[in-house]
């Protein structure tokens, strides 16, 4: 059981999720509220990680995050170290594949809110930010939810990605997923076992998370 | 009423050509109630969101009491939040997350949170829902939904309020309560209201002016009879479900008695005095319904010499206590008049499809008209 793995999965995990909470709100709040020239092109974009084959997509990422690109040179004169096969080069290529998993749910969740409530609360009163806070976010919310443990659980399990990107650098970027694969090809099944079942308890809490959520409440009075 | 005051009414002047066309220029009183009445289309949703900054249209200025809340020529737009406005939405637009109080509270953010609960509490009162302001609004009827959304559109003591159809989703008993209890409210209420809808009887009921509007354009603002009787042209007629809209020539004015005649279809008709037209002018000429008076056999009277007009009842329905008549006219089949009498008149008099009847137009009905807006009546 290769627990420096799965820590490692669960931060790569955890920061995806955290970083693409905001990021995610912003790009599904756009596309659900403003039209704009181009947007079909841009969700079409968003949503390639859902039919790209792992190995192509971490391919261009290998290319363009690499140390001959613009993008991995600009970042070793920032910092000082490249982004292939580091961690935050992984937390990256994360953040990317996973962008339609959490635009997709909250843009569904702000597109059910109708126009005419954003614009009640704004006749109420409210600026742009409280409106968010208090009717916007809380309507929401399931979706955001949904959004957030799908990155979550994705994250956990991608291995594609991860192993063109990453490579299987312990500690810096071999994940429980590609641990996995590890013990299998060393034949130890065992330790292959645990860390499988390990990831099906996450994924059945995950999806039972969203499914949870995203069912319309049943309210009881007394 | 009389003409809106400069100070705390609203003055609204809009012109826009795309997407939506406007040329609206109207303003309401602190206290009036102005009713927009137009077809589906004919841009009163719009001028009501232009006036809570829900919409921007290409020119036009918005003043409201000593506020410039639009004005193209200096770039002015005032954001909606800070403009004071108390908007009912036709959907309600309540905030589902949140109880009839909280949905009220929030539109109380003036206030220091302690005073919020006690006012919102009032609110509902004020509303008749008292003791319901725990519910959720789809814990509530249509009705209640109606008042909770009037109650949070008033809690910020708006410099205008703002109804767009808010009558429009609730059924026809709820409504009459609803139509009273606005009627009731009103007369506490010290702000311009603006009311938008499509249904004449229901802003004759409630408004103290109304407006006319068609393809954006305020056609004639005046209070609900004068619209009725006295439309300025054949399409402001139309537009208030006048079937009664015919041409004629002015044949003669007869100061003395107050009467010009009018020549219609062979028949020379009494009417008040027009001298604002010239013998022999061609006019447009209506008569509403109410001034159409059937000649009864069951009690003749001395009435009938009054513009006297006979013909055969080509359409007789029965509406319930009234019954809607048509009539062609003898000897001009094409030309028909349209007036109601009550059920038990027609059965009375035997009315029927088929029979002769004589009727009077009652010469101060009768409505002259200019015809200069026929070109716009005619793209329709």
């Amino acid at each position: 059981m290769d627990w420096q793995a799965l820590a490692l999965s669960l931060k790569l995990a955890f920061w995806t999720m955290l970083l693409l909470l905001p990021l995610g709100i912003i790009i599904s709040r756009q596309l659900a509220w403003r039209p704009f020239r181009g947007r079909a092109l841009c969700e079409a974009l968003l949503a390639l990680p859902l039919v790209l084959p792992p190995t192509v997509l971490g391919f261009y990422l290998l290319v363009s995050l690499g140390g001959n690109s613009f993008v991995g040179q600009a970042y070793h004169a920032l910092f000082g170290k490249t982004l292939a096969f580091t961690f935050e080069g992984l937390l990256l290529a994360s953040i990317i594949f996973n962008l339609p998993f959490a635009i997709q749910p909250m843009q569904r969740a702000f597109e059910n809110i109708p126009p005419d409530v954003r614009d009640a609360a704004a006749c109420c009163g409210l600026g742009s930010w409280q409106t968010f806070l208090r009717i916007e976010l809380p309507l929401a919310w399931p979706g955001v939810v949904t959004a957030m443990v799908l990155t979550f659980a994705h994250t956990l399990g991608e291995f594609g990605v991860v192993l063109m990107i990453g490579g299987s650098i312990p500690g810096e970027t071999k994940t429980i997923a590609i641990a996995i694969y590890d013990r299998v090809q060393a034949f130890d099944m065992n330790a292959a076992a645990m860390m499988s079942a390990i990831l099906l308890l996450i994924s059945v809490i995950a999806m039972a998370i969203v499914f949870a959520t995203s069912r319309p409440r049943i309210h009881v009075r007394a | 009423m009389s003409a809106p005051e400069k100070a705390g009414g609203i003055q609204i002047e809009l012109q826009q050509r795309a997407p939506i066309q406007l040329d609206a220029d109207f303003a309401c009183a602190r206290g009036e109630v102005l009713a927009l009445v137009g077809p589906s289309g004919s841009g009163k949703s719009t001028i009501l969101r232009a006036i809570a900054g829900l919409y921007r249209p290409s020119k036009g200025r918005i003043v409201c009491g000593a506020d410039v809340w639009f004005d193209t020529t200096t770039g002015i737009h005032v954001p909606t939040p800070q403009r004071s406005v108390g908007f009912v939405f036709q959907s309600y637009a309540l905030f589902p997350h949140m109880s009839a109080v909280g949905n009220i509270e929030t539109a109380l953010n003036h206030l220091p949170a302690q005073e919020r609960r006690e006012r919102a509490h009032k609110l509902l009162a004020q509303v008749h829902l008292d003791g319901l302001g725990s519910r959720l609004p789809r814990e509530l009827s249509g009705g209640q939904q109606q008042r909770v959304a009037v109650a949070r559109a008033l809690a910020r003591d708006p410099e205008i309020l703002l109804l767009d159809e808010p009558f429009s989703a609730v059924d026809r008993v709820t409504r009459q309560k609803l139509y009273r209890e606005l009627a009731d409210l009103r007369k506490t209420l010290n702000m311009p209201v603006i009311l938008v809808t499509h249904d004449l009887d229901e802003a004759a009921m409630l408004c103290d002016r109304m407006c006319i509007l068609h393809r954006g354009r305020t056609l004639q603002t005046a209070p609900p009879d004068e619209i009725v009787n006295q439309p300025i042209d054949r399409l402001v007629a139309r537009l208030t479900d006048c079937r009664n809209i015919f041409k004629g020539k002015v044949r003669e004015h007869q100061p003395v008695t107050g009467t010009s005649l009018l020549q219609w279809n062979g028949l020379t008709l009494e009417a008040p005095l027009y001298e604002r037209f010239a013998v022999g002018e061609e006019c447009d000429w209506m008569i509403p319904a109410s001034g159409i008076v059937l000649h009864r056999h069951d009690r003749p009277s001395r009435g009938e010499h009054e513009n006297p007009v006979h013909g055969t009842i080509v359409e007789f329905t029965r509406l319930g206590v009234n019954t809607s008549i048509t009539l062609a006219l003898r000897g001009e089949a094409t030309t028909t008049l349209q007036f109601s009498v009550p059920s038990h008149v027609a059965q009375r008099n035997r009315l029927a499809n088929g029979v002769d009847i004589g009727v009077s137009l009652l010469k101060d009905s009768i409505h002259m008209m200019s015809r200069q807006s026929e070109t716009s009546d005619a793209h329709d």
